[in-house]
């Protein structure tokens, strides 16, 4: 089998799909040429994310990766949500095919593009390069042409 | 389970598995050992050899049996250019679309100092005759263009280009892996002087294939060794194999025009069902393709997580989406058709044969007209669509 069993349940069953019409940090990353866009909602509360929907466009780990992602961050403060890193959500998912690693790091970026907009709306004041929201997960790989 | 990727493979036939165990049980002997078990061999595999030539209108002399058809077609390949070059040609043409053992081999063609063009295809993935024409050179040795296509299902002008060739002196090659024993082929009516098949793509066992290559077509011996096939591939024959795709060859020849008439009517339905998806679109001629081939696109989702539901749903599809093949970029052949990569990802290939059943094909429908509209409701692309934030590119 191509994925874990972990992975076949997030993405057969995935966690927390849908959107937040009131959210309080929106991010979307990825690139629709590259075959996968997240999209990531947060409802945040006295600093901590009391909800999280996504919204994803990709492969079965993309989708994946993203549930356990919206599962890893809930519940949790902002800070600690900005500290998730693509190794944790391929670790939680017992592991990912290597060309898919790709896409634990687009969910990493989604939530970060999320708290990035978050900050945004509220004034609050970031390290620019710790919240880079771009789409650079799966271009910094190749170059696609125009 | 409804097995809904034949282009992929193939379930032997009972003729196939039987000839296999003769191979087995009886033509244990190695052909060429003088003794009896070795000339029993012997003429099991001349009369393997006799039928599959008669399958495409050849002379037993002219097949030259393959691990496949990547073999086949490197070696079709390898020898029309490295022979060529000796006389200075250093040309080759081929299409965009062709199977990646010819484009692979074309690669390595290239990096040996030859000039290869790439012909294009239309919209609706054919190449066109006078392309080839209007890019033959004087130094041309050869033009591989293949009969039908693996993804989308197109048939090319085999003939026509085949008649181009042999007025212009110039060696014609097709990989014909996807329409032997699908599609009627007659090596000399169509000016063909080399062909490449495939045992499992027609009900036959896999790792066995065959080149056909006109008499008088100078090839060169990739695998070297014993005087195996005439010198041009040494190592033992793989007699059960071999044994084996002829029985299937015969049988779907013997079969071709009711089993094709029966799947392109299957095909048929399950691309009108499916045109009934909205934004969906079918990739390839609507007439000119194999009888079993349906190619879709579907805007907004992506071929891999289409693929694994339809699996979970009792149906075994294949799709040319980058994450299906393990590259970055979605399949050269739909993008060579002119779809874009965000919908190009979203393709599914549904390839149908003879044991499928009218009632799969409304399975099927059902199933992709469900998986679809789940992953578009999860899917940031679609709602954009919706919103009007994005433009539709299939109508």
């Amino acid at each position: 089998m191509l994925y874990s069993e972990k992975v076949m349940d997030h993405f057969r069953n995935p966690r927390n799909v849908g959107e937040i019409a009131d959210a309080d940090g929106v991010g979307e990353v990825g690139n629709a040429k590259c075959g996968d866009i997240m999209k990531m909602y947060l409802k945040i509360e006295d600093g901590v994310i009391v909800d999280v929907k996504f919204e994803t466009f990709g492969c079965g780990s993309a989708i994946a990766t993203s549930s356990m992602a919206t599962e890893l961050i809930k519940g949790k403060r902002v800070e600690e949500a900005l500290s998730l890193t693509n190794q944790a959500v391929v670790e939680a998912l017992d592991g990912l095919p290597a060309h898919k690693i790709h896409c634990s790091v687009l969910a990493e970026e989604a939530v970060r593009a999320a708290i990035k907009d978050y900050y945004d709306k509220n004034g609050i004041a970031y390290e620019p390069e710790q919240l880079c929201g771009g789409d650079c997960a799966c271009c910094h790989e190749h170059d696609h042409q125009e | 389970m409804i097995y809904a990727d034949n282009a992929a493979t193939t379930k032997t036939c009972a003729a196939a598995r039987q000839a296999m165990l003769d191979g087995m049980e009886r033509f244990w002997g190695n052909p060429s050992s003088l003794h009896s078990p070795g000339q029993q061999a012997r003429e099991a595999l001349q009369a393997a050899r006799e039928s599959v030539a008669k399958a495409i209108g050849a002379q037993p002399g002219e097949i030259y049996f393959t691990s496949g058809g990547s073999e086949a077609d490197n070696q079709a390949i390898a020898s029309a250019a490295r022979i060529g070059a000796r006389k200075g040609k250093k040309h080759l043409i081929t299409t965009a679309i062709e199977h990646h053992a010819v484009l692979h081999t074309m690669d390595q063609m290239s990096k040996e100092g030859f000039d290869v063009t790439l012909l294009p295809v239309d919209a609706s993935g054919i190449v066109k005759v006078e392309d080839v024409a209007a890019n033959l050179r004087e130094d041309t040795a050869l033009v591989s263009v293949m009969y039908a296509n693996n993804e989308i299902g197109t048939i090319q002008p085999v003939a026509e280009i085949g008649a181009l060739c042999r007025e212009r002196g110039v060696p014609f090659h097709t990989d014909a892996v996807q329409a032997a024993g699908h599609l009627p082929i007659d090596v000399t009516a169509q000016n063909i002087d080399m062909l490449s098949l495939s045992g499992h793509k027609f009900h036959g066992p896999r790792g066995v294939g065959a080149l056909y290559a006109r008499r008088g077509t100078p090839l060169l011996t990739l695998i070297h060794g014993g005087a195996q096939e005439r010198g041009f591939r040494a190592g033992t024959e793989n007699l059960p194999a071999i044994l084996g795709m002829a029985a299937a060859l015969d049988d779907a020849v013997a079969h071709m025009a009711e089993n094709d008439a029966y799947v392109a009517s299957l095909r048929d339905a399950l691309i009108e069902k499916l045109s009934a998806i909205p934004h969906s679109a079918l990739n390839g001629d609507r007439e000119r393709r194999l009888p079993g081939n349906v190619s879709f696109c579907f805007e907004g989702i992506e071929g891999e997580s289409l693929l694994l539901l339809l699996d979970d749903k009792g149906v075994a599809a294949s799709s040319g989406s980058a994450c299906t093949s393990g590259s970055l970029d979605p399949s050269h052949v739909l993008l060579a058709i002119g779809r874009p990569h965000e919908v190009a990802h979203g393709s599914l290939r549904l390839s149908l044969d003879r044991d499928n059943t009218m009632e799969e094909v409304e399975a099927i429908a059902k199933a992709t007209a469900e998986v679809v509209a789940y992953l578009r409701d999860m899917s940031p692309v679609w709602k954009a669509l919706q919103r009007g934030e994005r433009s539709y590119v299939i109508q």
